[in-house]
């Protein structure tokens, strides 16, 4: 481990406002137009921060209360950066019936992180998710953008060897 | 020019399917044509090589093997006693005993080729549907006897019949694309590939009830699907498939993608709209149904993947045609998919009336890990864990539902003898937990009283007590709940229970 530490505290870039209104007000159009813009905003910075809620609402006209409900009731939306690498690993059904639950604690010992949890360095996130529909050759991990079937604990060691 | 097939879906590619394309496409001589998959996943990455008398493959092949094969005669198709061949694919005893009516393209085109699509009898059910009136169009679905593919099995032509009824300037067709039940992937392959064939069986719901604009509500865990669906849907408005004139026709209808954002409840249909007007997922009451007040308050369809993708054949072939196939009232095919601890997991269409041990012996060879298999889920989290006693029962929907169970989205998951079933039914309470919706009171808090009771029974606290609590608070939440997510996740508890006892004592 460095000493190099990022801090997973919301720290809004300068500049930041103006594109989340630029996003908000390029989409505004389409239908129910929240959750493209939500996405995107996360494409573009990374994470959903509290002071992009009210820029938001005030482009769509809506409660801060409302686009403050959606973005936390969607687990994709982050609240926080993530770290460089994002770690999921798939918990359902099929996934378990070959390892997955051992996988995942064996990812979290190696790690030192829970699920939805960034190491101490940033380097990484570790994430459940519930199925990513790849059950016939599980356990499922995805790693960053690209998803890995048939995952063991040693392989993961593999993958998240080349990644870091 | 040799020409070589190797899939793009992405199973395939979580297992090296990119890197083995990568390497063949460096070979002089050869076409690399990147398909989706057959659905045989336990030979991927699966290598074909087309041959005068078909396409002869390869798996798995691992990229290491590549080289080892091409030296050995690989792209000769005539030289197949080298490891790894298989013979001609559609030979295969897998492939030959299907029925693949909904997945006929899926594996053998190019998903994003027009050409291709049409060359294989894409297009000719929009065609045939234009030629109709829309009532005609509806009646040639009731007549088929398609019900939803996507759990429910509400017959699909009834609900277009009270969408095409209803009167509004503005209609909607929404496909539900939300595939979050673990051990389905039949959307999410078919979405791979090919795309063409969901563009086309949602424009002809579209014209049959009138509709103009179509939403695909796509879950975020699927980017290649979601990547493959934004740009068939860019080349079928170039085709004139979609947009202001369809084939000519006069008739105007366009489609979007909208993507999920990791709520499992989103796959409920009332919560895939509230989801795609921007809000929080949440359950509406029913009614009034989607049919008549669905997105932003209009009439919609709503129809999952499967059921949008089979109208095209039907409209193609005739109903009599699809109803040929089946059992009772389940009528046509399904597509069955085997996942989990399964030796040979991946896609079966097959008509409905296959016992549930032809498609967990026959076609999946049992489990991988070698041991005896002790259960099956079937129909996804939501559906009953059926033990090997019961694997004489028929896909079928009304058979499933007088054993308690149900056929749902047609996904199996596989399990072996290492399975503690007490920790599974945990399993479906702690999912309900984190999933639910929150709306109404016997999922948001049914579901964590679940996973104190069953946690009680397990450590022998007032065993029986307890039981006989956790079958109350079943009851309560069959019946209590607004939707499907509380009312069924006491069905993978209660099989569990009763036929996995063994396994809920200390």
């Amino acid at each position: 481990m460095t000493s190099e530490v990022v801090a997973t505290a919301s720290v809004p870039v300068p500049g930041r406002a103006q594109r989340v209104l630029e996003i908000a007000t390029e989409l505004r159009g389409l239908r129910g137009s929240l959750i493209p813009i939500l996405h995107a905003i996360q494409e573009d910075l990374g994470y959903v921060d509290q002071g992009d809620i009210p820029v938001v609402a005030d482009v769509l006209n809506i409660a801060v209360a409302e686009v403050h409900g959606v973005v936390t009731f969607y687990k994709d939306f982050r609240r926080t950066p993530a770290g460089r690498t994002t770690v999921a690993i798939c918990q359902a059904e099929a996934c378990r019936s070959v390892g997955a639950v051992a996988l995942a604690d064996h990812a979290k010992r190696s790690t030192g992180c829970g699920f939805g949890e960034t190491s101490a360095d940033g380097r990484l996130t570790l994430d459940e998710v519930f199925c990513f529909g790849n059950c016939a050759l599980g356990p499922a991990v995805q790693v960053g953008d690209k998803l890995h079937g048939r995952v063991t604990p040693a392989r993961l060691d593999a993958i998240l060897g080349e990644a870091r | 020019m040799t020409k070589v097939y190797v899939p793009t879906d992405a199973a395939a590619r979580s297992v090296g399917a990119d890197e083995v394309a990568e390497r063949i496409t460096a070979i002089a001589g050869v076409e690399v044509v990147r398909t989706g998959s057959r659905g045989m996943l336990w030979l991927e990455p699966m290598v074909e090589v087309e041959t005068p008398e078909g396409r002869v493959g390869y798996g798995p092949v691992a990229p290491e093997d590549v080289d080892g094969l091409v030296a050995a005669g690989m792209l000769r198709g005539e030289v197949r006693d080298i490891g790894a061949c298989l013979g001609l694919v559609e030979e295969l005893p897998w492939m030959k005993r299907q029925q693949r009516l909904t997945f006929a393209r899926v594996g053998v085109v190019d998903p994003l080729s027009a050409g291709d699509y049409t060359a294989h009898g894409g297009i000719a059910g929009l065609r045939r549907a234009l030629s109709l009136t829309p009532a005609e169009v509806v009646e040639t679905v009731v007549d088929s006897g398609l019900r939803g593919r996507g759990g429910a099995g509400f017959p699909t032509g009834i609900k277009w019949r009270t969408v095409l009824g209803a009167q509004s300037d503005l209609k909607f067709v929404c496909c539900n694309a939300d595939e979050g039940d673990s051990g389905t992937f039949a959307d999410r392959m078919l979405i791979e590939g090919d795309p063409f064939t969901l563009i086309e069986g949602m424009t002809i719901a579209a014209y049959a009830v009138g509709a103009t604009e179509g939403y695909v509500y796509l879950r975020s865990e699927y980017p290649d699907a979601v990547a493959t669906l934004k740009e068939a849907i860019e080349i079928a408005r170039v085709e004139g498939w979609l947009g202001a004139d369809v084939l000519g026709s006069g008739f105007t209808f366009d489609l979007h993608v909208r993507v999920g954002a990791g709520a499992y409840i989103c796959g409920e249909e009332t919560s895939m709209l509230e989801s795609l007007e921007g809000k929080r997922g949440t359950v509406r009451a029913k009614p009034p149904i989607p049919a008549l007040e669905g997105l932003f308050g209009r009439p919609t369809v709503v129809n999952n993947v499967l059921s949008l993708a089979t109208v095209p054949t039907i409209l193609a072939h005739g109903a009599e045609a699809y109803a040929a196939y089946g059992v009772g009232r389940s009528l046509g095919t399904s597509v069955f998919q085997l996942g989990g601890n399964v030796a040979r997991g991946g896609i079966v269409e097959t008509a409905f009336g296959i016992t549930l041990g032809e498609l967990v012996n026959d076609f999946g060879g049992g489990t991988s890990s070698g041991r005896p298999v002790r259960a099956a889920q079937v129909g996804g989290p939501l559906g009953a864990y059926l033990p090997v006693e019961q694997f004489d029962l028929p896909m079928d929907y009304e058979a499933f539902a007088a054993a308690g169970a149900m056929v749902g989205h047609g996904g199996i998951v596989v399990f072996d003898e290492t399975v503690d079933m007490a920790s599974m039914a945990r399993f479906a309470f702690e999912f309900c937990a984190a999933e639910s919706c929150g709306k109404c009171t016997p999922c948001r808090v049914g579901a964590v009283r679940g996973v104190e009771t069953i946690d009680r029974i397990v450590a022998g606290d007032d065993r029986q007590k307890n039981l006989v609590l956790l079958d109350d608070l079943c009851e309560l939440m069959t019946d209590g709940s607004l939707c499907a997510m509380g009312g069924l996740t006491p069905m993978p508890v209660r099989s569990a229970v009763r036929h996995f006892g063994e396994d809920f004592t200390t």
